[in-house]
Order: C-alpha cells, then structure tokens, then sequence
C-alpha cells in the first residue's frame, strides 16, 4: 500500500506538516479558524533533537499491534485499503493502543478529551496534506512494493536511497 | 562598549488576527529575530536581528508576516546618508573592516538598461524558433587560424573545446562559500543541461567527481585542493586572478566554516582559516602566468582548454591581449557587480569597472591585434535575464557566467548576509541544520527551469533579429543602439545611439 516515507536529511523541523495536518482535519478547513477556533490535535508527529528531524505518522503496520490491544474496538484495519482506521466514538481513551504502538504515531488528544489522535492517510483528500504542503519535499507518499521487487532487502534499499526509515 | 548606536534596519509587522502560534518562523529564523513568549501567549520579533531574507515571510502558512526598512530617518542630508552614518556606528564600536555579501548594490549606472537590441521588419524576415531550428551549441577554447583535415576529413588540428547547449554556466562559488546541497544542485543541473558549472577555489568534493563532463575546476591563489585527481576530473582548468566583487585582494573562509568536510577536499586543517593571498605567488608578469597555464597544460596532456579569470579593472584590455598572448584557451572577465560570499564593502562598492564596458574593450582590443579566435570570452557580474546574456553576446562575449542569478533561482533573497554563515536558505552556510535546508533535488529542477527559459527567451529574440544561430549574434553590435548614453561610452562600446 501507499505510505508516507520521511527523508530525514530534508527535514526542516519545521513542523508545516503538522499545521496543514490540523487544517485538513478541522470543521472550518481554514488555517487561522482551525488553529484559533477549534481544538484539533496534529495526527502527524514531528521528532526533533538538535539538527535532526523527521515527521512521524502512523505505519499502518500490516500485523497492527493497536487494533488487537484496542478494547472497543476503535480501532480497524481495512482489509482493502490497508488503512489503519480510528473511530472516535468508540474510543474510550484507555490509551492501551499507545502503549502498543512500537512506533509512538499514536498521540493522546492534547485538549484532554478521551480520544486519541493518528494519521488516517487523509482519507478524504486522498493526498495526505503533509506530503503535499511539505516545502522541502521531505516527505514522500509511495507504494515500496510496487515501486520495485518484493523482497524486505530489496525494499529497505529502496527506502534508504529515498532517505526514509523503514516500517 | 557601553550603548550601541546601531538602530534595527528591519521592522518585523505580525498581523495577530493570522497569526496562529505556530512558531514556524522562530524555528526558521537562524538570526533568532523571532520567539514565543508564554506569558503573552504571542510571538513576539527583535528587530534589529532581521536581516530581511524573507524566510520566515515564505514560510508563514497564515501569510501574518511583513518585513518593513525601519522607519527611523536621520535629518535629511544629501552627503552624510543614513547608511554612511551607519557604517561609522559600527566601526566606532568594533574597529574592523566593513564586510559584506553578494554583489555592489550601489547606485551606478547599468550600461544594459542602456542597450536597446533590433529586430526584423518586413525586409527581412524574423524567425519563429517554435517552428524553426534555432542553434545555441557553443564551443569554449582557442580556435586555429585555419582547419587542416585527414583523409576521412576529420579535423586534425582542433584544440580541446569546452561543449555548451546553451551559452550560460554557473560561475565559480566555493564548496566552503556555499554549502554542498547548493553545489550538488548546480553540478547535477549543469551535467542534465549540458552547460559547465565552476568549483571555485573550493577543490571537488567526492561526490561531486561524477559530473567532471560538466565541471571547470579551479586553480587560484590558495590552491586549495589542487591535486592530479582533481585537474582530470574537470572539463577545463580555470586559473582564477581576480573576482569582480573585490578585485586586487584575496579571499578569507573563516575557520568555523571549515568542519570536516571542507577540510577534506580543501586539503586544510579543520577548523584553520582558509587565506587564499591576493596574489599568486609565482605570477608576477604575463610571462609567470604563461608558466602556470602551461603547467596545467602539460599537467593534462594538452586535453583540457585553459581559462583565466580576472575583474573587470582600468587596463582590462590590455591585460587580456596579455593574457591571449600566454596561452589562455578562454579569457573570464568579472564586472564590478559580480557576487562574493564576503567582501570589504568599500572594496565591493568602489574598485572595478562595469562589464559592459569591460567587455567591449576586450572584444575590440582583442579583434585589433587578431587575437580573438585565439581566446574565447566568458563574461560575468551580474547577468540578470536573457536579454542582459543576448547583449553581451552581441558586445563580443561567447557565454556567460551566473552566479547571483542561480543563487536567487536556488532561493537566494539578496539579504547580503552571507559573510555571516547563517544563511537561513540553505546556501551560504556550513550549519547541518541550514544545509539541509536546501534539497539538491529541488535546486536542480528550478536551476534547469532557470536555463531552460533563459535558453527560450535568448531563442526568441534570435528570431526576432531573424538570426538562426547564436554564433551569428557574437560581436554583432550592429544589432545594439544605446540610449541616454554619451558619445564616450557609445565609442566605447562601438554602438550606435537609437535613431541612428
């Protein structure tokens, strides 16, 4: 399936991903009214120490760890589109999801609602705004397997010629 | 010191209604103008830490920002300006060199604004280059004074050329004065185009061998990684005597610029001063510098053209019949507005001459003591578009250099800051965190966009002239008419005034 990959060695930590990623999940799709008018938690996660940086979004493992420690069951893998799917009203914020995530993608809500927060792919756009408004193209949305060979060697070559960490 | 004079230059205006907080400004500003403060819940600037590189202005999603000159204004006076007053402040403070980046900005005439090109009407016909083939294959190194051919009809006695699609190459910037990302950008895009780009007296970092085809290595006073490998990686071997920025002096790359890296292909110590000395050491006359083309000559088995690159300065013609004289294969001129990544501002502001007259005067100079086919001519110093490149080549010139020209394609803003290192574009800078800034792969395209419009542009006006070949454009001052210029300068650059 299509993933975002980072190329760390173009990261700015600048951290646009992460406001267009709230823009692009808002009511109003509008950047100053979703920042100042409405409370939505980033789904994409930008890490940062000193002159490194790389954003972070949910892997949508294939073996998801989250949708098997979810409780209600919030949590589902799409068998079509691969696309690891939250469902708000079911969640109950017991965060055992974060706690299972090897990757830490998964974010607590940060205005204290019992929710979480992670990287839906942008489902409804169908281009995930943080690749797309990225301004150093450090971000790539790619299909590995059907770029070139099956084999897990193979593939990690290709992620890190592209500069990305593999999932 | 106690008080500092200095005043801000820059005034940072944050509209609040946009502003989210978002502090994409504050991590973007290496100048640290911008900052968050808790208490106020707001983001708030420091002014005088602006050097107006536009940054955080692209950068801002919300469009909150707006870079102003300051408004504070000294009593009018014609003499003592606001900026000579300036300059005083901070010299009175420190007792250093005024230094300065980029190109004189000063307010001189540009003698291309001056220079009106022709074109067909109705008795003879213009071209359309859409429908037309339209040549722009250039060819760099000393031609024979006739061609001798062998049995087959291959021309035997064509010494080695220097191949351009299109008459521009990327003029000589450091690995050092800028960062690898920067020079990655210009030596992939020059190899996809089909051009040269210039190391500067930087030496060649490794990875950069693999576009040599591409490459003009450089020769200067420092010698600063000049080694076998080197000359044979280059297409031609650039001996480099002058800069137009700061003609007579030397170069300067300070030791907190010099991290692994640069000291590896520079063939320095880490963290020493880079001291490229004003001279070179071993030319004195015209006859030293016959000696030196000849031994990176003989260096490379005769396979290489020569260049030698001096300013634009008062004898410039005679020191280039000088120079055709010892052997040169390709004469580089550097005008007075030509770029640096440091200068002494008096010396970038007030010494050198305009390329416009520079090049006239060597082209005709050259042309009187048949010279010329010996010598190509590359000129340089603040080419701004097409249509300055077209002029200069029907002054005499056979291509162009661009330095400012592709340092702005790169995402250069003229903030003239460069001496500083901090350069938030990712250019002039040694910082990782900077130089990451500037992706290769993006730099390429938009250079390779740069050439290919520039390259369109010079098409169309070649057809406008009902020219069909670049080569029937050099040295064509019949198709220049000055304006607003005096009979000296029109004798000069052996034009006719408009009208005329």
């Amino acid at each position: 399936m299509k993933k975002v990959y980072a190329r760390e060695e173009y990261c700015l930590g600048c951290k646009l991903c992460e406001v267009y990623c709230v823009t692009s999940h808002s009511e109003s799709k509008d950047v100053v009214k979703a920042h100042k008018m409405e409370e939505i938690t980033p789904r994409v996660i930008v890490e940062s120490t000193g002159e490194v940086s790389f954003a972070l979004q949910c892997r949508h493992c294939d073996d998801a760890p989250c949708t098997k420690a979810c409780i209600t069951g919030a949590l589902q893998k799409d068998p079509e589109t691969g696309i690891v799917g939250y469902n708000q009203e079911k969640c109950v914020g017991c965060w055992t999801c974060i706690m299972t995530c090897p990757y830490g993608a998964i974010k607590r809500d940060e205005y204290g609602r019992s929710i979480i927060s992670k990287c839906d792919l942008c489902i409804e756009t169908g281009e995930p705004v943080c690749v797309v408004n990225c301004p150093n193209n450090a971000l790539v949305f790619i299909d590995l397997a059907e770029k070139q060979g099956e084999g897990v060697e193979e593939q990690d070559k290709l992620v890190k010629e592209q500069g990305g960490c593999r999932d | 010191m106690a008080l500092s004079y200095k005043n801000p230059e820059f005034l940072i205006e944050r509209d609040y209604d946009k502003c989210i907080n978002c502090r994409v400004c504050e991590r973007q500003c290496a100048n640290e103008a911008h900052y968050y403060d808790e208490d106020l819940d707001k983001m708030m600037a420091i002014d005088k830490n602006c050097v107006n590189c536009h940054r955080c202005v692209t950068l801002c999603p919300t469009d909150a920002l707006r870079i102003r000159k300051y408004p504070l204004e000294f009593k009018e006076n014609y003499n003592w300006t606001g900026e000579m007053i300036n300059n005083i402040y901070k010299q009175a403070e420190t007792g250093g060199v005024l230094l300065t980046g980029m190109g004189n900005p000063t307010k001189k005439k540009i003698y291309w604004d001056h220079l009106l090109l022709n074109a067909s009407q109705v008795t003879n016909p213009s071209i359309d280059p859409l429908r037309e083939p339209m040549e722009l294959k250039t060819f760099l190194g000393r031609k024979p004074e006739r061609l001798e051919f062998d049995q087959e009809g291959n021309i035997t006695n064509l010494p080695p050329q220097i191949e351009l699609e299109t008459p521009i190459m990327f003029s000589a910037m450091s690995f050092g004065s800028i960062s690898l990302n920067a020079c990655k950008s210009l030596a992939r895009a020059a190899s996809e185009m089909g051009i040269m780009y210039n190391t500067g007296e930087g030496g060649l970092h490794q990875e950069l061998y693999q576009y040599g085809a591409n490459t003009i290595v450089q020769v200067a006073s420092g010698r600063f990684g000049v080694h076998q490998e080197y000359l044979d990686a280059g297409a031609a071997i650039e001996i480099k005597i002058g800069q137009g920025a700061k003609p007579g002096i030397g170069g300067h790359l300070p030791g907190e610029k010099v991290g692994e890296e640069v000291s590896r292909t520079r063939m320095i110590p880490k963290g020493t001063d880079a001291l490229s000395p004003a001279p070179h050491h071993d030319i004195y006359s015209i006859e030293d510098l016959r000696q030196l083309i000849y031994a990176l000559k003989e260096a490379t088995d005769y396979e290489k053209p020569v260049s030698v690159k001096i300013s634009a300065v008062h004898n410039v013609a005679a020191i280039a019949s000088g120079i055709a004289t010892a052997g040169a294969d390709i004469i580089a001129i550097d005008g007075y507005r030509g770029g640096t990544g440091a200068a002494p501002t008096m010396i970038r502001d007030n010494v050198g001459i305009p390329i416009e007259l520079a090049l006239a005067a060597v082209d005709s100079r050259l042309r009187e003591e048949g010279l010329r086919n010996q010598v190509s001519l590359v000129i340089g110093g603040s080419i701004r578009n097409s249509a300055d490149i077209v002029k200069a080549i029907a002054l005499g010139a056979d291509a162009v250099y661009i330095g400012s020209a592709a340092l702005i394609a790169l995402g250069c803003h003229m903030c003239q800051k460069c001496y500083t290192g901090k350069c938030n574009w990712g250019i002039a800078t040694q910082r990782p965190d900077l130089v990451k800034r500037l992706n290769p792969e993006i730099g390429t395209e938009r250079l390779k966009n740069l050439i290919r419009g520039w390259s369109h542009e010079i098409k169309e006006m070649l057809g406008g002239m009902g020219i069909n070949a670049i080569e029937s454009l050099r040295g064509n001052r019949l198709m220049l008419r000055g304006i607003d210029l005096n009979e000296k300068e029109l004798e000069i650059l052996g034009i006719k005034h408009a009208g005329e």
